[in-house]
């Protein structure tokens, strides 16, 4: 329960040394930069926006190339391959990747004009390929298909649609023009689609015949071929078996850099962390030979990085108290908290005016989804799998291996509540040994019977046991609002008005109620009359210091006593906060009852060899289904029970998350010595 | 006539057992459905995204499963799952009717709401995937009264057992 003391650093240094300190910083990850905004006679700022554009392109050039890279050379990528996270490099190996860029961009740019020849070589192909379609009706043809005609006669070189006989054509323009004679009609070739003809006429009747085609469907094709349609067949394929060797030899030229893969990655990565370091430029201020850096530095990290910069730089660095509501807010916790923080920063990081409840939280986190996944067999695939996971893939992501940690704590929580309810699979050990064995189930408590009490069986008594943990949990919140109060507000009184007085009155409550006549039917048991004259004084006590105290801050007295009234209204919110927790038992129930019906699906084919592999079939993908989809379910409505009924009692949240000037790539990081 | 009616029992028993799964099942179909689309359109242009959009789509599935949870205690306990039907009374027949209510009801509309939440939750992650946590909040909101009438039918139904009549 602790955020680290955030402290403000202000580093002096000569501006020769600026660009290493600032590649000492973004490999060390522990500064967040703050834009100082000081412009004077001796402090300017530079403009760095063209290099961020210029590395950003180059940045994106490396990302293309490999893009391509792999369309062409299979990359290998296993399935867990995204557990693994990105790949360290040692400064010795950092330092001679980087030597190396020049050349890595000289390649990633090949493969771009590699890519962009290949692509206009398809698109001339394909231009080719239009032309050859177009002209292989007319390769009978022995003269070009622009020939118009001699000296006295005209060529006409064209089609008609449909399918035509010369005979035909001929009928059809004697009809139109019966005075001209001498029409030489030759069919080139012809299918359903068009027919191809060759007409030829005398010089001096062209006109006539021209007008008179035009009229029965004759046109001119859409390519005419300059020379004899078969010279110009053999001229395509000769263009096209070119393109064919460019467009190889391309590939080829591409397909020589796949050794190349890794080192496009690093080199998108390294103009990635150089736009980033030109955009922290733009953050500090510089004079003529010196410059000046301000931001948050976590308490633990400042001597170090002092001492570093001090005797590697000659830099001055200071650092004073970070005392104000915006610095950054960094949350430490212990190994079995702290994979929690995550959900507390899906809701809001806390401000500097309240405590961290992580390590609260994620007591009950783990109780509440191990609740509601409550199965033994369930938890241990859940955990075995996230521990697996987590032993295998050392280098997986910080935010990755955070949730496997949380899910890894669930999954035991999960287990310890199957146990407790005896649901190991569901009835799976039940079933297996009645179906297959024809016995009853060994009696292994917590796999067969419950170590407690089985929820299906006595809904009541778990109905009963959420309750309980749903009011541990609220009241849990009002306690830690009562520490805020003292420990960050120094306001005693409001502990009285604000914590003690909802304790009196909904503990008071909840003790009348459980001495009433029904709850022997609902809960099994009553207490003694007494005890309901004490919660009755004690509620009432309660509520008459909310009547009064609630609206406070008001100084006219008739709002402050509606306000109070108000806030007495809030005894609704209590009651359905604690409803809400029944939601323990109901998933608890679904995934219990729901893993049963599969094992008793499964058990149905009888105990065959063919009911042998029908119950395993079903076994694993029934129960598959149901490890996914109660698991949604608990983690969604754990969130909620946090999020909603607990936070809302106490938390504000708000804080602003400590986001450190690092190394924010894809594919590498550095590992930084000492 | 009178012992017709005394062996209605068992078909209204199966009857609120098809209405539990079918009416909170016909809700989750038309709110998976309704997210999925949404889902898939989000998959044309950012597919990185699957497994977050998958999550929203999976959550109006629940109520689907409510209800075939309710419908299937209803039918364990009436025997037709193997083991002999037993002599169920007209009443008692009735009660499982009754009790398979609220799940059907519930599940059927909250699913269909819940779906709609999905659907703007899917919107809210293209956007800012960061924000996955808030935006799975709201349609669980929604889903708290799918799970008190699940919990109403179990209680129910459970009780119901008991019952000598």
């Amino acid at each position: 329960m602790a955020m680290l003391k955030m402290q403000r650093i202000y580093v002096y240094a000569l501006l020769k040394y600026c660009k290493d300190i600032l590649e000492a910083l973004q490999r060390r990850g522990v500064v967040e930069i703050e834009n100082l905004n000081i412009e004077d006679s001796v402090f300017f700022k530079d403009d760095t926006s063209a290099y961020q554009a210029q590395y950003q392109r180059m940045a994106s050039t490396a990302t293309e190339a490999n893009e391509i890279l792999s369309r062409y050379v299979k990359q290998k990528k296993g399935l867990l391959s995204s557990f693994k996270g990105r790949k360290q490099l040692s400064r010795e190996e950092y330092d001679k990747l980087v030597d190396e860029t020049p050349d890595i961009l000289r390649i990633a740019y090949d493969i771009i004009s590699c890519q962009k020849n290949i692509d206009t070589n398809k698109a001339e192909k394909i231009k080719y390929q239009a032309q050859l379609d177009i002209i292989r009706p007319w390769m009978s043809l022995d003269v070009p298909m622009n020939f118009t005609g001699t000296a006295t006669t005209r060529a006409f070189i064209g089609k008609f649609p449909g399918d035509k006989t010369t005979t035909e054509i001929v009928t059809e323009l004697a009809e139109i023009i019966p005075e001209v004679e001498g029409i030489e009609v030759e069919m080139i070739s012809h299918d359903s689609n068009q027919t191809c003809v060759f007409i030829l006429t005398s010089r001096t009747d062209a006109d006539a015949v021209s007008d008179a085609l035009r009229r029965i469907g004759f046109e001119y094709p859409s390519y005419i071929s300059p020379v004899i349609p078969k010279q110009r067949e053999k001229e395509i394929n000769k263009h096209l078996s070119n393109r064919d060797g460019r467009i190889l030899e391309n590939e080829n030229v591409i397909k020589s850099y796949a050794k190349y893969a890794d080192k496009l990655n690093f080199l998108e990565d390294y103009y990635v962390m150089k736009t980033e370091r030109y955009a922290a430029y733009d953050d500090i201020a510089t004079s003529r030979n010196t410059f000046v850096l301000t931001g948050y530095i976590p308490e633990p990290d400042a001597g170090g990085l002092k001492e570093y910069l001090e005797t590697t730089f000659d830099a001055e660095v200071e650092f004073e108290e970070a005392t104000n509501d915006d610095a950054p807010v960094k949350l430490k916790n212990n190994k079995f908290a702290e994979p929690a923080e995550s959900v507390l920063a899906t809701y809001s990081y806390p401000d500097h005016h309240e405590a961290d409840p992580t390590s609260i939280m994620a007591i009950f986190y783990y109780i509440f989804f191990g609740m509601m996944f409550s199965d033994a067999g369930y938890g241990l695939v859940m955990a075995i799998a996230c521990a697996v996971c987590l032993l295998k893939f050392k280098g997986m992501e910080p935010g990755l291996k955070r949730s496997m940690k949380m899910f890894f704590w669930c999954g035991v929580s999960t287990t310890i509540w199957g146990l407790l309810f005896g649901s190991f699979f569901g009835d799976a050990v039940t079933v297996i040994s009645n179906t297959f064995f024809h016995t009853a189930p060994p009696n292994i408590p917590g796999l067969v019977t419950p170590i407690w009490f089985n929820p299906v069986d006595d809904p009541m008594q778990m109905l009963m046991f959420s309750f309980l943990l749903g009011i541990i949990h609220l009241f849990t919140g009002l306690a830690i609002l009562g520490y805020n109060y003292i420990k960050y507000q120094k306001d005693y009184l409001a502990v009285i008005y604000d914590v003690i007085s909802w304790y009196l009155l909904v503990g008071g409550g909840i003790l009348a109620l459980l001495t009433m006549d029904m709850m022997e039917n609902i809960a099994g048991f009553t207490l003694p009359p007494i005890c309901g004259t004490i919660g009755g004084i004690m509620a009432a006590i309660g509520a008459v210091i909310i009547l009064f105290f609630a609206g406070r801050e008001s100084k006219n007295p008739i709002i402050r006593l509606a306000k109070g009234a108000y806030g007495l209204y809030g005894t609704t919110g209590y009651l359905s906060d604690i409803l809400s927790y029944s939601r323990l038992l109901a998933l608890g129930l679904a995934t219990g009852v729901i893993a049963t019906v599969f094992n008793k699906i499964g058990s149905m084919m009888g105990d065959g060899v063919i009911g042998v592999i029908a119950f395993i079939l079903i076994f694993i993908i029934g129960h598959g289904v149901n490890i996914g989809i109660n698991a949604l379910g608990a983690y969604v409505h754990t969130n909620r029970l946090q999020f909603v009924e607990f936070f809302g009692k106490f938390y504000t949240g708000g804080g602003k998350e400590f986001k450190p000037f690092k190394i924010n790539t894809k594919h590498y990081t550095v590992k930084e010595e000492n | 006539m009178a012992e017709l009616l005394n062996n209605s029992g068992l078909f209204f028993a199966l009857l609120g057992a098809a209405f539990a799964t079918f009416m909170a099942g016909i809700g989750s179909s038309i709110g998976v459905g309704k997210a999925g689309v949404a889902a898939a359109g989000v998959l044309s242009e950012q597919p990185d995204l699957f497994g977050k959009v998958l999550i929203f789509q999976l959550l109006p599935a629940t109520q689907g499963i409510y209800g075939l949870l309710v419908g299937f205690l209803i039918l364990s306990n009436v025997g037709l799952l193997g083991g002999g039907v037993e002599d169920i009374s007209l009443l008692k027949g009735s009660l499982y009717f009754a009790a398979s209510l609220p799940i059907a009801f519930a599940g059927f509309f909250s699913a269909i709401h819940q779906s709609k939440c999905s659907v703007a939750g899917i919107g809210t992650v293209v956007k800012k995937p960061d924000q996955m946590g808030k935006a799975l909040i709201l349609p669980a909101m929604v889903e708290t009264y799918a799970i008190l009438a699940l919990l109403i039918s179990i209680l129910a139904v459970n009780g119901i057992n008991g019952v000598q009549v």
